[in-house]
């Protein structure tokens, strides 16, 4: 016979703000002692995902270079931009934004898709969106080779400056956590957000330089970071191609995030002990 | 009252010295139903005046599953749950196991608890055996060590063999739910919670299996057991709640309170 660990529950429906607070931290805190549980819950998704298919996630590789290649060589000639040009940077902005959608997308189901084992028993409610997360970096992973293909066949090499991707994509992570809890809470208690989130990361994907590129905007271009998902995109984006991003693009970056997180985990700490009735 | 203020943080993981205990203070517990029409609902539900169906203040139409339940567990207390078909015995096991929080009152439950409540216990069917095995583990915080230990002992009393290589969904019914028992079995809590459904199956007339359980029962310091079959209940408990309507109606002993409620002295 196995021993279970000795846990501690203890309830009090006459809560305060700063007993909610400490709740959620309790949530993370015991997310975080799980991480071995999260790694395996996105690694059997993706396994499940494809479960019988010969490629398997890298069926998505393969339909992102055939993507890649076909808009790249329409929209070069559309947008008279030389193909060594637009085609690096439009493999990595499209690579980024289907991670950036997918997991939006994802986050809208993060705590629904979970719902028989919120029912069965007491696990963090983080543990759900770590692993909706997990999971879509898993899957932005296996389109690395596609953007790596193509700076190889033009000798792009971001360089020093490539580094800087390193806190925007920590950023991203941050963000990622913060939609799952938003949206995965919102989501659950109103069932017609899913389709509204879709449509806007529609609209997104056309207002936010993903297959047109900043500078064709000339003048206006510094409206763009007023943009959130323009300014996420940025940060990431521009030192992954060797250049240095914006002071602007960050700042709008960092003050969107900070407003974002603030406001998901305000409202995951007050929805946290309702989410198991909702889903 | 209660003097000692329960404190509100979570887990102090693995603190030996701690004994089991359970305390429920004025407990209540409400269903919200939004997927639905309110208004028509509201006037359906009311017109029904099973009592159970209420508005809140911010008039959303709700089931009130729990009202104001308060007891205390020590070591050594085994508690079974009587009551009819939506009394609020699965409701209150999913409060005791920290699934659902109290919307009223106050509910501090302390040790290691394995709750028995849904049947599949969130097995995947497309995993293998010995993934949902592992995954079960994970779920309960256990270490690698553990988890093989756990594996082993599952594998050796559900005798699945090389069935535990392949994905759930290729097993017979008897054999999953030969995994399912192993599994939930193979764990040595200090309150264990159990729902009828898990002394339903055939396994009970299983020697080994019956064994395996009443070993799992006897090492628990608190049980809490709901039932409909009151042989159970007076066999292993020394208490029994009756819930009606999501309330106490009756606590005390075993043979008091089954005898009220069937509403004739036991044979």
């Amino acid at each position: 016979m196995t021993a279970l660990p000795r846990i501690t529950l203890a309830f009090d429906a006459e809560q305060t703000w700063w007993s909610r607070q400490r709740l959620a931290l309790a949530d993370v805190a015991r997310m975080l002692v799980l991480w071995r549980l999260v790694v395996t819950l996105s690694w059997l998704d993706l396994r499940l995902r494809y479960r019988g298919s010969m490629l398997g996630p890298f069926w998505l590789t393969l339909s992102t270079a055939v993507m890649i290649a076909a808009l790249g060589i329409v929209y070069s000639a559309l947008f008279s931009i030389p193909l060594h040009d637009y085609l690096p940077f439009l493999a990595l902005s499209l690579v980024l934004w289907n991670g950036l959608a997918a997991t939006l997308s994802d986050a809208c189901t993060s705590f629904i898709q979970a719902e028989a084992m919120v029912r069965a028993m007491r696990m963090p409610f983080t543990v759900h969106a770590a692993r909706t997360v997990l999971r879509n970096v898993i899957v932005l992973a296996h389109n690395i080779p596609v953007v790596l293909a193509v700076y190889l066949i033009f000798g792009l090499w971001p360089g020093a400056v490539g580094l800087l991707a390193i806190p925007a994509l920590l950023l991203w992570i941050a963000d990622g956590m913060a939609a799952c809890l938003l949206l995965g809470a919102i989501c659950a208690r109103f069932r017609d957000i899913p389709p509204i989130i879709a449509s806007v990361i529609q609209i997104a994907f056309f207002l936010s330089a993903v297959i047109w590129q900043p500078s064709q905007l000339s003048e206006h271009a510094y409206l763009l970071p007023l943009n959130p998902f323009f300014s996420l995109l940025e940060v990431l984006r521009a030192p992954l191609l060797g250049q240095l991003p914006s002071a602007w693009a960050w700042e709008a970056a960092l003050a969107y995030s900070v407003v974002f997180c603030g406001a998901a985990w305000l409202l995951f700490a007050r929805a946290r002990a309702r989410i198991a009735f909702w889903v | 009252m209660d003097s000692r203020d329960p404190p509100v943080l979570l887990p102090p993981i693995g603190d030996p010295s701690a004994n089991a205990r359970v305390e429920m203070q004025n407990v209540s517990v409400d269903f919200p139903i939004y997927h639905a029409n309110a208004r028509s609902l509201k006037r359906m539900l009311f017109n029904a005046a099973s009592g159970r169906i209420a508005e809140n203040q911010r008039h959303h139409v709700v089931v009130l599953a729990l009202r104001e339940v308060s007891f205390t567990l020590r070591p050594g207390d085994r508690l079974g749950l009587v009551g009819g078909n939506g009394a609020g015995k699965t409701t209150l096991l999913r409060t005791l196991a920290g699934i659902y929080e109290p919307v009223a009152g106050k509910s501090y439950v302390q040790g290691s608890i394995a709750a028995l409540l849904d049947p599949n216990l969130g097995m995947n069917p497309e995993l293998t055996g010995r993934e949902n095995i592992m995954l079960r583990g994970l779920y309960a915080g256990l270490s690698k060590a553990a988890i093989a230990v756990l594996e082993e002992d599952v594998a050796a009393f559900s005798e699945l063999g090389e069935f535990m290589d392949l994905p759930v969904r290729f097993y017979s019914s008897g054999m999953v739910v030969r995994l399912g028992f192993a599994l939930s079995t193979a764990v040595h809590p200090q309150v264990l919670l159990m729902d009828e459904w898990f002394l339903a199956g055939d396994f009970t007339f299983m020697e080994k299996a019956k064994a395996r359980l009443e070993k799992m029962v006897s090492k628990a310091d608190i049980l809490v057991l709901s039932s409909h079959m009151h042989e159970v209940i007076l066999a292993w408990c020394n208490r029994v709640i009756w819930l009606e309507g999501g309330r106490i109606r009756a606590d005390g002993a075993p043979e008091e309170v089954v005898a009220q409620y069937l509403g004739r002295p036991l044979a």
